[in-house]
């Protein structure tokens, strides 16, 4: 237990808090994502959600990659070899990746089509695209590619925290609970 | 050990089964993307590449428009305040088919993208009907199945259309209404309603119900009959580019306000001609451009994007109309663009 927040093997509180609320939205987001496409009902209340919870996860995501880099980490666990702990970092990075990406290619894609980014009454974020229609369709293929990679990502991280928390018993859900453990 | 990875197993297998519920993939409803193929099959396939699904046939036309201050009284939106604004607006024929020949009767449409001087934009898409055929969505899906035209005859087929009357009285009732309505002779001297209400919310909190319409200053002249051996294939449009040649043409735009009772949700349904009415300001159009070469052919006239002050109703339309809008953009955004029925040469003659 050397370093980790103040030797206590956990992530450090900010880190913690902002894994759950990034993962709550983060689920949230995907779900309405690939409903609102399929929906006429309730098609324009889900977009309403959308754009603004995908603003909201581009700059909490900014935000903790800063948590990220200057916070002291928790060593691996005893029970990950070499390799695991390269997949766990490379899979992190992946997720920080498209995190990241998700909001943006939305942005860029909705400036492309010169559809306002509104977010509350009038406000609203500037095109950061000139209009262009192919950029749209492009953009908004990656958008929806990148999606499916997030969720895949997603399913591959809960169940290798799943695998160690049922089947190898190791504590490692411990690492990133909210509370002291 | 094996209990314990069938329980990670089926902790997976529910979120995938989730994921894949949400996206519709389980069930075989109705979905925005469902919705266009039945348009694209209805009216031919492959579809005509780069064209909109529906109001395929149009072209572009540009100006401004003047608010004179009136509306700020019923909505706070920026574009009510007393002064100028530019749009770039779109006249079109209803249907799937873009290098079909224009015909008086043909539902007309003008869709207009105001830019506000905030960076907020009002789109709206209007037709020249006193009310629209269908209250819902899943209506609107019968109506274009049942009037697909027959492959042996060419022609749609009279059982169906009767079936989806039957089906559908509250569109019987506005078909009939539609049918009965006075065809102007031209896009210059008619009329584009809003169809679908919309709630209008002043600076002070307080909202009101709102149909709008685009009423025409030039004055009215009735169709003349068909004369199709001599009409040209463009006679609508071809029109219209001579007479803005001849100076801006202008509509007054119109706020037919609501009262308690009356439907927000149901376009099939006439509001009473007795409703107060507020005169917001006049559109000038001064320019016409072919789709080919003018601004509004990589619009989306989706008629949810409005500016604060401006709400949608409980009219289903408007979700489904946003999303089947956007998955008929998303696809011709990605495709070669034919040149328009309309062409450059045409619109500058």
């Amino acid at each position: 237990m050397n370093a980790g927040a103040k030797g206590t093997g956990q992530f450090t509180l900010p880190a913690r808090v902002l894994h759950w609320v990034m993962a709550a939205m983060i689920l949230a987001m995907l779900f309405i994502g690939v409903s609102m496409v399929a929906s006429l009902a309730s098609y324009h209340a889900l977009l309403s959600i959308h754009r603004p919870l995908g603003i909201a996860i581009l700059i909490l995501v900014i935000v903790r990659f800063a948590v990220r880099l200057i916070g002291p980490l928790p060593p691996f666990l005893a029970t990950l070899s070499a390799r695991e702990r390269r997949l766990a970092t490379g899979s992190e990075y992946a997720l920080y990746a498209l995190m990241f990406a998700l909001p943006l290619v939305g942005w860029a894609m909705l400036s492309a089509a010169r559809l306002p980014i509104a977010l509350w009454g009038t406000w609203h974020l500037p095109p950061i695209l000139p209009h262009s229609a192919w950029v749209y369709a492009l953009l908004r293929e990656v958008h929806a590619i990148l999606a499916y990679l997030l969720f895949a990502t997603f399913l591959l991280h809960l169940s290798t925290v799943l695998f160690h928390i049922l089947v190898k018993r190791d504590r490692l859900l411990r690492r990133m609970l909210p509370w002291k453990a | 050990m094996r209990v314990r990875l069938a329980i990670v197993a089926a902790v997976l297998l529910g979120v995938v089964g989730a994921f894949a519920y949400a996206a519709g993939w389980l069930t075989r409803g109705l979905t925005p993307a469902r919705f266009i193929d039945t348009f694209e099959r209805v009216n031919g396939v492959p579809p005509p590449s780069g064209f909109r699904r529906n109001h395929a046939k149009g072209m572009c036309a540009t100006g401004l428009f003047e608010s004179n201050g009136k509306g700020v009284a019923i909505s706070k939106a920026v574009v009510f305040e007393a002064g100028r604004v530019p749009v770039v607006a779109r006249f079109a024929l209803a249907g799937g088919r873009p290098f079909a020949a224009d015909t008086p009767e043909n539902v007309r449409s003008l869709a207009i993208l105001f830019w506000l001087p905030d960076g907020e934009q009002w789109r709206t898409g209007m037709n020249d009907i006193p009310v629209f055929p269908v209250s819902s969505p899943e209506g609107f899906h019968d109506q274009l199945v049942a009037s697909a035209a027959d492959p042996r005859t060419g022609k749609p087929d009279p059982a169906k259309m009767a079936g989806f009357l039957a089906k559908h009285p509250e569109s019987a009732r506005a078909i009939d209404l539609i049918k009965h309505r006075a065809v102007s002779s031209g896009f210059h001297d008619d009329t584009y309603n809003s169809l679908d209400a919309f709630w209008f919310a002043n600076a002070a909190g307080a909202s009101v119900p709102v149909r709008w319409s685009m009423v025409p200053v030039q004055a009215f002249e009735p169709a003349g009959a068909a004369q199709p051996s001599e009409a040209s294939k463009n006679q609508l449009f071809d029109a219209l580019i001579a007479r803005v040649r001849n100076g801006p043409l202008q509509w007054r735009l119109v706020a037919t306000i609501g009262e308690p009772g009356d439907p927000t949700n149901d376009a099939t349904l006439a509001w009473p001609e007795s409703r107060a009415k507020v005169d917001l300001g006049t559109l000038s159009l001064d320019r016409v451009e072919s789709e080919d070469d003018g601004p509004c052919r990589d619009i989306n006239y989706d008629p949810l994007v409005l500016p604060a002050g401006i709400e949608p109703s409980d009219d289903p339309l408007l979700s489904a109309r946003s999303a089947t809008y956007s998955e008929s953009f998303r696809r011709r955004a990605g495709e070669t663009k034919l040149p328009s029925a309309v062409t450059a040469a045409e619109a500058r003659r």
